[in-house]
């Protein structure tokens, strides 16, 4: 449905700002008479508090305050976060407090906040503060947390796990007794942090006049921050702001309400004067949170046409220390394994488990990267056990174009049904297997081989979710001066928000995009939102912003009408204005047409029409719009260094119709790239104690320019019925499937050496250990 | 109050500061952004590994997080403020960037706005991988780089065409 400017390729609203260091960041806010924070982290990754001495901190020349949770606990209603999504299955409630109190549960948590003249200032005092931590006993290993004795995470509990769940359909049980092939495998998969280039940060202000407390935040979820801080702080929704700035980069951990943000909030009240907390790269690594272990025992019956019959198993997930979003990353994982394939038993049992570590929340995937990886890592088990291709074991279990819509037995964490609303799935693999020249590979790994090189090829599908309801808000307004006005709960973080709304309702209103103007996370413009995640921004804002950009343009057409004195179907509207077809000289401004329904005391407005050219939509979708594509990995692996240099990536991909094809390659392409550090280089080590390891990016590796290959991106354009674009989500997908594409071209390529892989990352020293291992057991078990 | 300071003098994006107290241990990056106001340098790690502070310090790319605010005394300091060609145009590589989707949350971009520059200067027909290893020192954590190497790549076919077509010029 490619229109004046919807689904065309058009240049982005937000470039000629960023690209002349005229963005205004968190850390770029500057108020009068700011003080600066900086926070006491606990070095220990379990200690008790005996006790806070800031005399030596506050005496410093420059320190405005220190608050310890004590000082704090007067003026909050709450000291906990209570953020958590609601579930039945958690077993403890480990809330995260503003401040910890006498007790600390990982390394970063914040202890204290001292304010000061300048951020240096405070950097010295933090210095000062004198904590008296008991350091106790701590534990980082998921699995181990979860064994009989282990060692508490947090003092006053009984155990470890803090949530069971199972997800089951079928009799997994009488299938796999009866199947003729059954394929087990033991994964672990890792993921670091989400590392935004931008670190986290707040600024909060008090404004005495209006009782008003606004606070800027580089979040994802303005209004979810603001009814958060109310509850916490007592206030009222109209006593309490949120203003996102631009975000430099989000990829999940900025959907979260921290600590940070209500202390920054509460010492802005208590001094009287605003306080701004930047996070620096350290920080991030300790306080902002992360997404990362799962360690899963899975098996896979198949039939002897290699159709599956059952999969089960079990999984640990790793929450972290505290509970800062819920359960949603190990539902999401569990249900993504039956999810592309048609899977006719399922028993898979899930236990969460706190860890002393930094609480764990969504990174760009959100739990469907590991589900991928299983599932794909099992099919390959079954082609390998099968002497099967691989892409025929896939073709005969995807789910076929003539199944959608195809519900699921499986339901959302929401409760709600699993419905794959369209796609042609084997259709999509086909053409990324012959984009790849998947054919042609033998005589490539032959000739590489040949050359005394380890060529291998690898390919992973994925489906999912995109678009999570239950709607995203969106209000048009047009004034007197004919600009137009649009206002979203959704947040912008690089994923060019403003411009995907300004196509969309430009499509409606004149086609031109520089008319337009789009506030993104800030509460006070809308009242209601949900805001950046899960990828559901485009279905959701994008359908909010169509229908009320539609309502618009018919207020205006009919207003037009009756001051053009012209039927309203010989109207229409281009660029400021409206006119009639075809007698350009016969026109009016949208401006004008505003104007005359702002009222006029006194004055009837036209006849029929309502008062304002303003209209709002939440527009509703619960059933989510599934996603999909083929990630297609070509590689060789240097078996003497572990080095692993990726030589053609292809992704076939269809996320509905495309409202902008250069921004959807974009996202489609950084989803990618995280997907290949996630493979191969990004490593956030904690030492057994919960100690983190890698606090620098010296240490935890991000992908560059230098290891990126270039990538092939082709679209398929399958539109949805759920919402009126047709369109699907697309921030998180690249990185669905990256991983299990990746590690199965590395075995691929170490065929000669027999080495099975079933974790990621894989790191060089990994591919050289696992060769010198399969080497030792060949040498064991003697020439063939 | 204030720790000890020095005075010192330069010249940012043409410019002449002069005589600005600075602390001794305020970073450049810190003195530009909250000193003199040009915030378009961004910080992303402090610690030199990120690239996103990357400014022209001489004509040469500096992190500017790994120097303190004293030691460009004296110097002249490019930033992306500084890049432009006018108020209304923007500098080809800016116009490259825009076309080519070389720019998601635009973090980043100050970095690899003046790396690039300073690249392209030295390199005026690069081939992909000459661009790839020049932007390795800058992390992008958004575009997979894709966007910005095509950029890159583009803008020096602007600049080169610019090159010709003044040299023409010139010619009588």
């Amino acid at each position: 449905m490619s229109g004046r400017v919807f689904g065309q390729r058009v240049k982005r609203l937000e470039d000629p700002a960023l690209l002349r260091g005229r963005g205004r960041f968190i850390d770029d806010i500057k108020l009068p008479e700011m003080a600066h924070a900086a926070f006491v982290r606990s070095p220990h990754p379990h200690a008790a508090i005996k006790g806070v001495d800031v005399a030596a901190a506050l005496a410093l020349d420059g320190v405005h305050a220190v608050y310890a949770l004590a000082d704090l606990m007067p003026h909050l209603v709450t000291e906990r976060l209570v953020v958590g999504l609601p579930s039945r299955a958690y077993r403890l409630d480990v809330n995260r407090p503003a401040l910890a109190g006498d007790e600390t549960c990982h390394v970063g948590e914040a202890v204290a906040i001292v304010v000061a003249e300048n951020r240096y200032v405070a950097e010295d005092a933090v210095e000062l503060v004198a904590v008296d931590y008991d350091p106790l006993p701590a534990i980082s290993d998921c699995r181990a947390a979860l064994a009989p004795g282990a060692t508490l995470v947090h003092l006053d509990e009984t155990h470890n796990m803090v949530a069971e769940f199972d997800i089951s359909y079928g009799d997994a049980e009488e299938a796999f007794a009866t199947a003729p092939h059954v394929f087990k495998e033991s994964i672990w998969l890792h993921r670091g942090g989400s590392h935004s280039i931008e670190c986290r940060g707040a600024v909060a202000a008090h404004d005495p006049v209006e009782d008003l407390l606004t606070l800027w935040s580089s979040t994802q979820a303005a209004h979810t921050a603001m009814r958060t801080l109310c509850a916490m702080l007592g206030r009222d929704e109209n006593q309490v702001r949120i203003i996102t700035p631009d975000v430099g980069g989000g990829f999940g951990p900025k959907l979260v309400f921290y600590p940070e943000d209500v202390v920054v909030s509460l010492a802005a009240l208590l001094l009287g004067r605003p306080v701004k907390w930047i996070e620096d790269r350290r920080e991030h690594f300790t306080a902002s949170t992360q997404e990362r272990d799962q360690y899963w025992e899975a098996e896979i019956a198949v039939d002897g046409e290699a159709r599956i019959l059952a999969v089960r198993g079990s999984m640990v997930h790793d929450h972290g220390a505290y509970t800062a979003r819920g359960i949603n990353l190990a539902y999401n994982s569990a249900v993504t394994v039956p999810l592309a394939y048609e899977v006719p038993s399922y028993a898979m049992l899930v236990r969460l488990a706190v860890t002393n570590k930094v609480p764990v929340t969504p990174v760009r995937g959100a739990g469907h990267p590991q589900g991928t990886f299983v599932i794909e890592r099992l099919l390959d088990r079954v082609a390998q056990g099968l002497g099967l291709d691989p892409g025929e074991v896939r073709r005969r279990n995807l789910v076929a174009a003539d199944r959608m819509p195809c519900e699921k037995p499986i339901k959302t964490r929401g409760d709600m049904p699993v419905i794959l609303d369209s796609g042609d799935y084997p259709k999509c693999q086909a053409l990324a297997l012959e984009r790849a020249d998947y054919g042609g590979f033998p005589a490539r790994k032959a000739a590489a081989r040949a050359a005394g090189r380890y060529r291998g090829i690898g390919f992973a599908n994925y489906v999912k979710g995109t678009g999570r309801g239950p709607f995203e808000s969106v209000s048009i307004r047009i004034g007197p001066s004919g600009r137009i006005l649009v206002a979203s709960g959704a947040a912008a973080m690089g994923q060019s928000t403003h411009t995907m709304l300004a196509q969309i309702v430009a499509e409606q209103l004149g086609g031109d995009m520089e008319n337009i103007t789009v506030v993104t996370g800030d509460t006070r413009p809308v009242p209601m939102g949900i805001g950046g995640s899960a990828s559901r921004q485009a279905v959701t804002a994008g359908s909010s912003a169509h229908l009320a950009a539609i309502r618009i343009r018919d207020k205006a057409l009919k207003v037009a009408a009756h001051l053009l004195e012209a039927s309203e179907a010989d109207l229409e509207i281009e660029g400021d204005e409206v006119r009639v077809k075809g007698v350009p000289d016969m026109a009016v401004k949208l401006g004008e047409v505003a104007h005359a329904v702002a009222g006029t005391p006194g004055y009837a407005l036209p006849p029929g029409i309502e008062p304002g050219m303003e209209a709002e939509e939440n527009y509703v979708i619960d059933d989510m719009a599934f996603a999909n594509g083929t990630q297609v990995v070509e590689l060789e692996v240097d078996v003497e260094t572990g080095a692993v240099n990726i030589v053609n990536f292809v992704v076939v991909h269809d996320s509905g119709t495309l409202i902008n094809p250069m921004v959807v390659d974009g996202q489609v392409m950084g989803g990618v790239a995280h997907g290949i550090g996630n493979a191969l280089y990004e490593w956030m080590c904690f030492d057994e104690t919960g100690q983190p390891q890698t606090t620098t990016l010296a240490e935890c590796l991000l992908i560059t320019a230098a290891e990126m290959p270039p990538v092939e991106i082709v679209h398929m354009e399958t539109p949805t019925h759920l919402n009126p674009l047709g369109v699907k989500g697309v921030g998180e997908c690249g990185v669905v499937p990256a991983a299990p594409a990746i590690v199965a071209a590395i075995e691929d390529a170490l065929s000669p050496f027999g080495v099975r892989i079933s974790h990621a990352p894989v790191m060089p020293g990994d591919i050289v250990a696992m060769i010198r291992e399969a080497g030792v057991r060949e040498a064991a078990s003697g020439p063939s | 109050m204030m720790g000890e300071t020095r005075t010192i003098s330069l010249t940012v994006n043409g410019t002449l500061y002069e005589d600005e107290e600075v602390e001794v241990r305020f970073t450049l990056a810190d003195f530009l952004r909250h000193q003199l106001g040009l915030t378009g340098t961004h910080l992303g790690c402090e610690h030199g590994v990120c690239g996103a502070c990357t400014i022209l310090l001489d004509g040469l790319s500096a992190r500017s997080c790994l120097l303190l605010a004293v030691q460009a005394d004296g110097t002249e300091i490019t930033t992306i403020e500084g890049i432009a060609r006018s108020e209304d145009e923007l500098h080809p590589l800016q116009e490259a960037f825009r076309d080519n989707h070389g720019l998601q949350c635009g973090f980043c971009t100050p970095g690899m706005l003046t790396t690039l520059i300073e690249f392209l200067g030295d390199n005026p027909d690069p081939t992909e991988h000459e661009v790839r290893i020049a932007i390795s020192g800058n992390l992008c954590r958004c575009t997979g780089y894709q966007g910005i190497v095509a950029a890159a790549l583009d803008a020096a076919q602007r600049l080169q065409k610019e090159k010709a077509a003044g040299a023409s010029q010139s010619t009588p």
